[in-house]
């Protein structure tokens, strides 16, 4: 089935579908990935620092019970696979976005995929706050709604940033996963043509994309997080 | 005054209750230094930890000039909190902030305007002798630097109590020694009470005023520092006096004898030869009968127990040795 991959024909074929797709394929991509990221992050954030807060030795324990269902809500949201909890969430997208398919439409399965994940990314990165720190917090006296906020995520900083860098690369791969059942993107066109047409050189070309925007994303956050952290002695 | 009355803490665990004090009953008073000393595991940070109300004793009260701290609502413990102020062993920095934003947090918690803040961080960084580090970060000063950042930052909020939890324990001699001298003059100029929890001997002959030993959870000896290291009468005291040299019938010996305590804490004139010396000099033959020294870069810490025959020749011996700059004292 790889017989007809390089042919002048093939290439040429290649060439125009880049022209006509790419641009807009990468576009897509980018602004689901980057849209979706920012919601996961805005539902996952304050969750994950409820995770930690609200430990029985956290700063602002909660009741047992309401932890435990925190907990099976997330663990149970991280356990469904991807593609079909898109398929599931064909009813919320049509809710909120009045259809299921397209980029549009794609954001609400990744954002439901995605906060549950960067809810124990959150969660990681807030434990690794040393925690003589919280207790010179309080023992001058800082509210647990100072320690969240002045104490444990400034300190994170570094950490959740690394951590965004890893939601945001692991969100454009499912990104592209979408492509299957309708969303947008780079996925979409290496689905669509090399999976239903057999036009390999087109999804090589999409896959290259794809590898160079996480790249691109990683190395953007991977210095991001080095530069922010006061912890070494260069900065 | 801090008066702790009957404290007793016992933490559940699961392999069962741990006793990690009981019945402490000790007075601080006014502009004190207060050491507590103990070896590990003693409950020397546990105590310290009740007294602000960190870690809940289990029974017993802590009163702050007649005050409950047990009984405060949760926002008053945190105004309280405010005037009992702590440095620790590790520091304990923010290390993502610069120095001056660090020693400017307790004012941000206490909501005062960040100019005003800022102005009083600087006065503070002034006293600590680290102005110039300012927007410096933590990770770039040594532990002695950051421990002086540490103490600007418990000041901040004008506290009548500060607590130091092991805060010379991470640091060298050298360090320690400039530390200590630090507290003590916040403690003269300042007037605040210092309450040390430590493990250091030397600390406590360094700084503190009065001691109280802490052995298995409980308060094994409790006086002025001279009453306490002179005549140590508990078994965990005679091991933190004379660590390395202590033999029981050194402190049940001849009563006709002078006894002289000598303390050697890193000052220049310790190195020179002075009890040899004295010998020559002074005419006077001291019995060594026990020793706990030891040479750090190139100074002498330590303590010495002297023995001579008359009382004449113990003044003597003493005055002596005050001339070098180290002190002496007789013990009964």
């Amino acid at each position: 089935m790889f017989t007809n991959v390089f042919t002048p024909e093939s290439w040429a074929e290649a060439v125009s579908v880049i022209k006509s797709e790419f641009l807009m394929g990468i576009w897509e991509t980018f602004y689901v990935t980057v849209v979706s990221t920012f919601f996961a992050l805005v539902i996952g954030l304050p969750l994950g620092v409820l995770l930690v807060a609200g430990d029985k030795d956290g700063v602002l324990p909660l009741p047992r019970a309401l932890m435990q269902v925190l907990n099976v809500i997330i663990n149970l949201l991280r356990s469904i696979p991807f593609l079909i909890l898109m398929i599931m969430a064909f009813p919320i997208a049509r809710l909120l976005i009045g259809t299921t398919i397209g980029t549009k439409a794609s954001i609400v399965p990744l954002v439901i995929a995605a906060f549950p994940f960067v809810a124990r990314l959150v969660e990681s990165s807030l434990r690794e706050v040393n925690p003589n720190i919280i207790e010179a917090a309080q023992s001058m006296g800082a509210s647990p709604l100072q320690i969240i906020c002045k104490v444990m995520l400034p300190e994170s900083v570094p950490s959740l940033i690394s951590n965004a860098t890893i939601a945001i690369t692991t969100i454009l791969g499912y990104s592209a996963m979408s492509g299957i059942i309708g969303g947008g993107g780079l996925g979409k066109i290496a689905i669509n043509y090399g999976y239903y047409r057999y036009k390999y050189l087109i999804m090589y070309a999409a896959v290259i994309l794809l590898v160079l925007l996480v790249q691109l994303f990683q190395s953007l956050g991977t210095r991001l997080a080095v530069k922010m952290d006061k912890r070494l002695k260069n900065n | 005054m801090i008066e702790l009355k009957h404290l007793t803490k016992t933490f559940h665990t699961a392999s069962g209750d741990v006793p990690a004090l009981s019945d402490v009953s000790l007075t601080v008073e006014d502009g004190d230094i207060y050491g507590i000393i103990g070896m590990s595991g003693a409950g020397k940070s546990t105590l310290v930890r009740c007294i602000n109300m960190l870690e809940r004793p289990t029974d017993g009260q802590v009163l702050i000039n007649g005050v409950d701290i047990g009984s405060l609502s949760k926002k008053e413990l945190r105004a309280q909190r405010r005037e009992i102020t702590m440095i620790f062993q590790s520091f304990n920095l923010l290390m993502q902030r610069t120095c001056l934003r660090n020693v400017c947090f307790p004012l941000e918690l206490a909501g005062v305007k960040k100019q005003d803040a800022r102005k009083r961080a600087m006065e503070l960084l002034e006293i600590v002798g680290l102005p110039d580090k300012a927007e410096a970060y933590p990770a770039q000063l040594s532990g002695g630097q950051q421990q002086r950042i540490a103490i600007a930052r418990a000041l901040a909020s004008s506290p009548k109590v500060l607590l130091c939890d092991e805060a010379t324990s991470a640091l060298d001699p050298k360090t320690t020694h400039s530390i200590l001298e630090l507290i003590r003059d916040i403690n003269a100029k300042m007037g605040i009470t210092v309450i040390v929890i430590t493990h250091q001997m030397s600390v406590v002959e360094d700084i503190c005023r009065h001691v109280a030993i802490l052995d298995g959870g409980k308060v094994v000896e409790e006086g002025s520092v001279s009453d306490v290291f002179a005549s140590p009468k508990s078994d965990a005291a005679r091991r933190l006096v004379f660590p390395e040299g202590y033999t029981p019938s050194v402190f049940d010996a001849d009563p006709d004898v002078h006894k002289i305590r000598v303390l050697f804490n890193g000052d220049d004139t310790a190195t020179e030869p002075v009890i040899a010396k004295m010998a020559v000099e002074l005419g006077v033959f001291a019995n060594i009968m026990a020793a706990s020294t030891k040479t750090v870069q190139g100074k002498a810490y330590g303590t010495m127990l002297l023995g001579v025959d008359s009382a004449e020749e113990a003044i003597r011996l003493i005055d002596y040795l005050k001339r070098y700059g180290v002190y002496a004292e007789e013990v009964r």
